[in-house]
């Protein structure tokens, strides 16, 4: 994760992670860029179920592209808060968007459009507020926007890059296909056999991708579908935690700053109430050609 | 808990539940309208579906609690795990009939603010944004939006709109091309507010028990209107009770205990 981070996250990126919107965070992927103290970044998003919040509060955030910065179950985001109306770490700017404009603004990127066409978003205030958005003739024209990093979890990968993610998808593929390159994070590390047994479930090209992190629970707090709960509680103590600049650093320190590594960072998690242990697997599919 | 032995929370999740009529596509938002869709759908509602912004359809509700629409609960036996586009997809066809949608601040018009209050490039107060609020405020059939009443929520006029209601008056949003039929109602956790066919302001239709349309009125930021047939809410049968204490166990989104 270390490497990863560190070649294809400079200073100044555009990022887009938590993709899938509350499942499949890339939270290990966010702490390592804490831990590498990135600055000056552009973060690209759905929703934001706090990891957004993180980065903004330890001062790696220049820019915010989404449609809503908080913490899912308990709220308002209090390190955005600081951001927005006190300049606290430092001032950050607000693209604001909808769910669906920033779907748009990322389709507009991967089909190299100059923009996309949309009613959504007449009457808004957003459309004056946000630069990436115009009012021509009665519809909403999304502008581009376009990642330098994507970063995604997935259930499993191979060596290639090839992933299978399932569940719900919020903006993965456009987030996936707009950016520069994607480093895709994994629960399971597996041969390309058995990512290659079912490529429509492949659901990026291996072009894209520029690193693959086997990083198993990478995604705590959040679920991934067939491997971990949501952990309710860890969002509510961050909740707690970060209603004050100080809360939040003792935080960072705790739960960031002062481990090395997401295994580290593992072990202060009751892993084993988390885990989902009842199997639900989907009937195999047939691709055969003969 | 209340005398009538229900939460304020609950009395809003059967009110909201109320909204949905059978065999309708429900855009679903999160908290107390995921319970809403599932009070419905094992009452009064059994063919109404689902729908979640992340990219999810489904017929029946989670088999266990959520803390959010991506719980794995939510995704296991959905009849469409798909991408966020193809939901919103579906919502600009005009295909959802009814979208719910969480309110911070909202005027009598309608217009709900989620993101600024005060001067957007320095705001006293940052909320987090639209999510998929603005979308379902102008491309679902008709919306509904739960919130707390207080006079610093239900105010005069908004001082940013995300999420557009039915604007300056009647006709607004025709003139502006805005394609869905636009807010239906306001559940509070004093009463019920509703909107005319065809937009316009909110009157107060329902008072929840245990309350009087002069404290309604006085916890509004404006001259709130009575419809003249106004009634009391009607507080949660035993057997809506039992289907919401199914579905948040602990409390958690209806503060039991």
């Amino acid at each position: 994760m270390a490497e990863a981070v560190g070649r294809f996250v400079p200073d100044g990126a555009t990022v887009a992670m938590g993709t899938a919107l509350e499942p499949a965070i890339p939270f290990a992927a966010g702490h390592e860029l804490i831990r590498q103290h990135r600055r000056d970044l552009t973060l690209v998003g759905p929703i934001s179920d706090s990891l957004f919040d993180q980065l903004i509060g330890a001062g790696c955030v220049a820019r915010i592209c989404a449609a809503w910065v908080g913490n899912v179950s308990e709220g308002l985001g209090h390190c955005y808060r600081r951001a927005t109306e006190r300049g606290e770490p430092r001032a950050i700017e607000v693209h604001d968007h909808s769910n669906f404009t920033i779907s748009l603004a990322l389709w507009a990127a991967a089909w190299a459009s100059p923009y996309v066409p949309t009613r959504t978003l007449l009457g808004s205030d957003i459309v004056a507020t946000n630069p990436d958005l115009e009012l021509v003739d009665g519809v909403v024209r999304v502008r581009p926007v376009r990642p330098d990093v994507t970063i995604l979890h997935a259930q499993r990968a191979d060596a290639e890059g090839r992933a299978h993610l399932w569940g719900p998808l919020g903006i993965s593929e456009e987030a996936g296909l707009a950016a520069r390159r994607v480093i895709v994070c994994c629960e399971e590390l597996v041969d390309p056999e058995v990512i290659l047994s079912d490529p429509n479930r492949v659901f990026l090209p291996e072009t894209k991708v520029a690193a693959v992190v086997h990083e198993p629970g990478g995604a705590h707090p959040s679920p991934l579908q067939g491997h971990w709960r949501r952990d309710h509680a860890a969002y509510r103590d961050y909740a707690e935690r970060s209603r004050t600049t100080d809360g939040f650093q003792a935080w960072l320190e705790e739960r960031v700053l002062g481990v090395p590594d997401r295994a580290a960072y593992l072990a202060g998690v009751d892993t084993g109430a988390l885990r989902i242990r009842a199997s639900r697997p989907s009937a195999p599919v047939d691709y055969g050609d003969d | 808990m209340t005398d009538g032995g229900h939460t304020p929370q609950e009395l809003m999740v059967a009110a909201a539940a109320r909204e949905i009529r059978d065999g309708e596509l429900v855009f679903v938002g999160m908290r107390l309208p995921i319970l809403a869709y599932g009070v419905a759908r094992n009452t009064h509602a059994p063919a109404a579906r689902a729908l979640f912004e992340l990219g999810l359809m489904r017929d029946q509700p989670s088999a266990a609690f959520l803390g959010t629409m991506g719980d794995p609960p939510n995704v296991a036996g959905a009849l469409w795990a798909t991408r966020m586009s193809n939901v919103m997809a579906l919502m600009a066809q005009g295909e959802v009939d009814l979208g719910f949608i969480g309110g911070a601040e909202v005027d009598r018009f309608g217009n709900l603010n989620t993101s600024y209050i005060g001067d957007p490039a320095r705001p006293r107060t940052k909320l987090p944004g639209s999510g998929g609020g603005a979308d379902i405020a102008i491309l679902s059939r008709r919306w509904v939006t739960l919130m707390s009443h207080e006079p610093r929520r239900l105010v005069e006029r908004v001082s940013y709109v995300t999420s557009p209601g039915h604007g300056d008056g009647p006709g607004w949003r025709a003139r502006n091309g805005l394609l869905g039929g636009g807010p239906a109602a306001i559940v509070t956790t004093l009463a019920v507010l509703r909107f005319p066919e065809g937009g316009g302001e909110a009157e107060l239709a329902t008072v929840h028990p245990g309350h009087t349309v002069d404290e309604v009125r006085a916890q509004t930021g404006w001259d709130l209107r009575v419809a003249p047939d106004v009634a009391e809410t009607p507080p949660p049968t035993a057997g809506v009770l039992a289907q919401i204490r199914r579905l948040d166990p602990d409390g958690f989104w209806t503060r039991r205990g």
